[in-house]
C-alpha cells in the first residue's frame, strides 16, 4: 500500500514519549478498540513503562489472555509480559455498577449510601442508565489516574450508539445530576420551595402534572425519595466529570481514533476527529484495522485476472489458476480500502494514519497483540 | 414458502460490523416482493437507511424507499427519539401543547438521552405502534416491520427494557404501555435474527445472544451468515497450503504458460496468501460448525467485493428469500 503524502502515525513515538500519561482508543463498535488498547498498553510495557489498560467489555479469549478471568474492578497484572525494561502491566475490565456504587459510597455516609444503593430508581440507572457506562469510563479513569501508580494508563471506550458519546455522556449525566430538572423532580418531597424554583413557577405545576400522569404516584415517589437522599451528593458528579473531561484536553493525554475501511466505521472516525479538533483535543492518529494489503507482487488485479483467464480450462495449471484469482481478489479489496482511506485523508490531511493488516485469524493471545503493536510502530 | 409465517415484526442485530444494516434492508426487500407492504425502521440516528437506499435522509415520517420484485413496496422511517416522545405523549396522553412546554424544562432531553432506558422505551415503542397499525378495514398498514435494531452488545437491554420498566412502575399508565410492548417482542409474532460473520467473535457473540434472549423469553430468529466467501481452492490444495507445501515448480509453470514472469518473489507471494487463505478456510468451518451448533434456521449470503449498493440489496434479497427468510 502506497504511503502518500499524510503523515504515518507511530506508536512508538506515542507511547515512549514520558510527556503521555493516557491514550484513550475511540471509534465505533466493531473495530476493534480493545484489541488495539490492549496492544497499545503491551507494547508500552515491555518497552519499560508501568502501564495499566482499563477494558470495557473484552471478548472472552482476549480478556483470558490477560488473565482477566473476573470482573473485579480491580487492576491485575498480567503474566508472561517481557519486564526486562523495567515496565510492567496490569489490566482490569470495567465494572460499571460497583464504580457507581464506590462514587456513592465515596461521596455520603454509610446510612445514606446504603438507602440510595437499595433505591429501585437508583438500580435501574446505576445498570441501564443511558451514558452510565461513559460516565463510569470517565470515572474509573480519573481514579486510576489519581493513584499515581502507572506511567501510562491506557483507555477502551464502550460500545456506544455514537463514538461521541463518550465525551457527552459524561457531561449530560452530569447536568442532569447537578440540574434544575432533578430539583425539579425532588420538589414535592421537599418542605417549600427554594428561590431559584420561583423563577420557574409557571412551569413546574404541569410539569408536576405530567409527571404523576404518565409516571404514576408510586414511581414519582421513588423517584423523589431517590433525588432527596442523592441531595447530598450534588455538584460531586459533574465537577467531577468536568476533572476528568479537562484531564482529556491536557497535553499529557493522546486519543487514538479506531476504525477499519469500512464507510460508517470511517464515518464515525471523521465525526470523531472533527469533534476532538474542535475541543483542541490532543489527537494522536487514526488506527486503521483489517486492511487489506496488495503485496509486493508488482502484479496489477486486470493483469492476475488476465492470466488466470488464460489458464482456464487447463486441468494441470488449476492450482496457479486459482491462486490468481485469490490474488486478484485481494488486489480488488486492497483497491477498495485504499480508496477509502484516500477518502479519510483527504478530508483530513493532518491526522496521522497507521494501518493493521487483515489477519487471517482472531487475536487472542499476548503474541497477537505483540504482532498488532510491531505493526503499529513500522520503523521498530 | 417462509421460515417465518406469522411474523409481524423482524429485529434484525449482529455486531458490529457484520452488516446488520444491510441485512435489515435485504430482508425488507425480500418480504415485501410480490406485493406486500413493508417498514424497515431504524433507531440509532445514524441515517444508515438513506445513506444504503442513496436517497436524502430521512424526516421522521415513513417514506417510501424502494419497490421490490414483483410489486411491493418497502418504507422507511428514521426514529428521532425527540419527536417520538412529543408523539408519545400526544398520542397516550394527549398533551400536544404541554408536551412542548416540557421541552424548555428539560424534560425531553433528560428522556431522550439520560434517562434509564427511557430512550429504548421510545423506540421500542414507535416500532410497536407501527406494528399494529390498522386501516379503517381492520387490516394491518404494514404486512411486516423489519427493526435495524441496536447490534448484539445492546440487544437484550433494548428488546427487554420494558420488563425494567414495569419491575419501577408497577402500575399506571406506563406500566400497562410496557406492558403491551412486552407482550408483542415476546409473542410469536415477533422474531430476533443475528447477523454474523465466519470470525470468532462475532460467532461468539451471536451464541451469547442466543442465550441471552432465551433467557429473557424473546423468539430467536434466523442466524443470517454475511460476507461468505468463495473458497479458491480444493480441499487438498487447502491442506497443503495450510502446511506450506504447495507444488511451487507447478505454480511457477503455470504463471509461465499464463504469460507470467515466474519471478521467485511473485510464487512466494502467492503462496503465502494462499496460506493465508487456507488459514482463513479453516478458521470458517470451524466458526460454521459453532453456527450449525445453535440450531437456528440459517442463512448464507456471499461477500460483495465492491461493496453495498441498490443492485446488491436486491440481489441479498432474492438470496434471503431463496433460502427461505421470506
Amino acid at each position: 500500500m502506497s504511503p502518500g503524502r499524510h503523515s504515518r502515525l507511530d506508536l512508538d513515538r506515542l507511547t515512549r514519549e514520558e510527556r503521555i500519561r493516557i491514550v484513550v482508543c475511540c471509534g465505533a463498535g466493531g473495530v476493534g478498540k480493545t484489541t488495539t488498547a490492549a496492544a497499545v498498553a503491551l507494547r508500552a510495557a515491555e518497552h519499560g513503562r508501568r502501564v495499566v489498560v482499563l477494558t470495557i467489555d473484552p471478548a472472552r479469549r482476549l480478556a483470558q489472555s490477560m488473565g482477566l478471568t473476573e470482573l473485579d474492578n480491580t487492576p491485575r497484572r498480567v503474566g508472561d509480559v517481557d519486564t526486562s525494561g523495567g515496565g510492567h502491566l496490569d489490566a482490569m475490565m470495567l465494572d460499571m455498577k460497583r464504580t457507581f456504587d464506590e462514587v456513592v459510597e465515596s461521596h455520603t455516609t454509610r446510612a445514606k449510601a446504603r438507602q440510595i444503593l437499595a433505591n429501585p430508581f437508583y438500580q435501574a440507572l446505576s445498570s441501564s442508565f443511558a451514558g452510565t457506562q461513559e460516565y463510569m469510563a470517565m470515572e474509573k479513569l480519573g481514579q486510576l489516574h489519581a493513584r499515581h501508580e502507572w506511567d501510562l494508563i491506557v483507555v477502551d471506550t464502550p460500545p456506544s450508539r455514537s463514538a461521541l458519546d463518550f465525551l457527552d455522556a459524561p457531561e449530560r449525566l452530569g447536568s442532569f445530576l447537578d440540574g434544575r430538572l432533578i430539583r425539579l423532580l425532588g420538589v414535592p418531597a421537599r418542605a417549600g420551595g427554594r428561590a431559584y424554583l420561583k423563577f420557574f413557577q409557571a412551569g413546574i405545576g404541569a410539569v408536576t402534572n405530567v409527571f404523576t400522569k404518565v409516571l404514576g404516584g408510586e414511581l414519582l415517589r421513588d423517584v423523589q425519595t431517590f433525588v432527596a437522599a442523592l441531595d447530598t451528593m450534588f455538584g460531586g458528579f459533574r465537577e467531577r466529570a468536568e476533572a476528568t473531561y479537562a484531564l482529556l484536553k491536557r497535553p499529557e493525554t493522546a486519543f487514538l481514533v479506531v476504525a477499519i475501511p469500512e464507510p460508517d466505521a470511517l464515518r464515525e472516525a471523521s465525526y470523531f476527529v472533527e469533534r476532538l479538533e474542535a475541543e483542541a483535543m490532543p489527537l494522536a492518529g487514526l488506527v486503521l484495522n483489517r486492511v487489506h494489503g496488495d503485496g509486493p507482487t508488482g502484479l496489477s488485479e486486470d493483469q492476475a485476472r488476465a492470466a488466470a483467464e488464460r489458464l482456464e480450462g487447463r486441468r494441470e495449471h488449476r492450482l496457479a489458476m486459482s491462486l490468481l484469482r485469490l490474488h486478484a481478489e485481494r488486489l480488488q479489496l486492497a483497491a477498495r480500502d485504499a480508496r477509502r482511506r484516500a477518502r479519510f485523508t483527504a478530508a483530513h490531511p493532518d491526522v496521522p494514519v497507521a494501518q493493521v493488516p487483515a489477519l487471517p485469524v482472531d487475536v487472542h493471545d499476548l503474541d497477537g497483540l505483540r504482532e498488532i503493536g510491531r505493526k503499529l510502530a513500522p520503523r521498530a | 414458502m417462509s421460515d417465518w409465517e406469522g411474523v409481524r415484526l423482524h429485529v434484525v442485530t449482529g455486531k458490529g460490523g457484520t452488516g446488520k444494516t444491510t441485512v435489515a434492508a435485504a430482508l425488507a426487500l425480500a418480504l415485501a416482493e410480490g406485493g406486500r407492504k413493508v417498514l424497515l425502521v431504524e433507531v440509532e440516528e445514524r441515517q444508515g437507511l438513506a445513506q444504503l437506499f442513496d436517497v436524502p435522509p430521512l424526516p421522521y415520517s415513513e417514506r417510501k424507499l424502494a419497490v421490490a420484485r414483483g410489486g411491493g413496496d418497502v418504507f422507511g422511517l428514521a426514529v428521532d427519539a425527540r419527536e417520538a416522545t412529543y408523539e408519545y405523549l400526544e398520542m397516550y396522553y394527549h398533551l400536544g401543547r404541554a408536551g412542548r412546554a416540557l421541552d424548555r424544562m428539560g424534560v425531553v432531553e433528560f428522556a431522550t438521552t439520560v434517562a434509564p432506558g427511557m430512550r429504548d422505551v421510545l423506540l421500542t415503542g414507535k416500532t410497536y405502534e407501527a406494528t399494529r397499525r390498522r386501516r379503517p378495514d381492520q387490516s394491518f398498514v404494514y404486512d411486516a416491520v423489519v427493526l435495524d435494531a441496536p447490534p448484539t452488545g445492546r440487544i437484550v437491554r433494548f428488546l427487554g427494557v420494558n420488563t425494567a420498566v414495569t419491575s419501577l412502575a408497577r402500575v399506571g399508565p406506563v406500566n400497562r404501555h410496557a406492558v403491551a410492548i412486552m407482550d408483542l417482542i415476546t409473542s410469536p409474532r415477533t422474531a430476533v435474527h443475528i447477523v454474523t460473520v465466519l470470525e470468532e467473535m462475532p460467532v461468539q457473540e451471536a451464541a451469547d445472544t442466543v442465550a441471552a434472549l432465551e433467557k429473557a423469553k424473546i423468539p430467536v430468529g434466523a442466524v443470517v451468515v454475511n460476507q461468505i466467501r468463495r473458497p479458491h481452492l480444493g480441499v487438498r490444495d487447502l491442506a497443503a497450503a495450510r502446511r506450506g507445501r504447495l507444488d511451487r515448480f507447478a505454480v511457477a509453470a503455470g504463471l509461465r504458460i499464463a504469460g507470467l514472469a515466474d519471478s521467485d518473489a511473485l510464487v512466494d507471494q502467492l503462496l503465502t496468501e494462499a496460506k493465508a487463505h487456507a488459514d482463513r478456510v479453516t478458521l470458517e468451518k470451524q466458526e460454521r460448525a459453532a453456527v450449525a451448533v445453535l440450531d437456528r434456521p440459517t442463512y448464507e449470503l456471499p461477500r460483495l467485493a465492491d461493496g453495498i449498493d441498490l443492485a446488491a440489496l436486491y440481489e441479498l434479497g432474492t438470496e434471503l428469500s431463496a433460502q427461505g427468510a421470506a
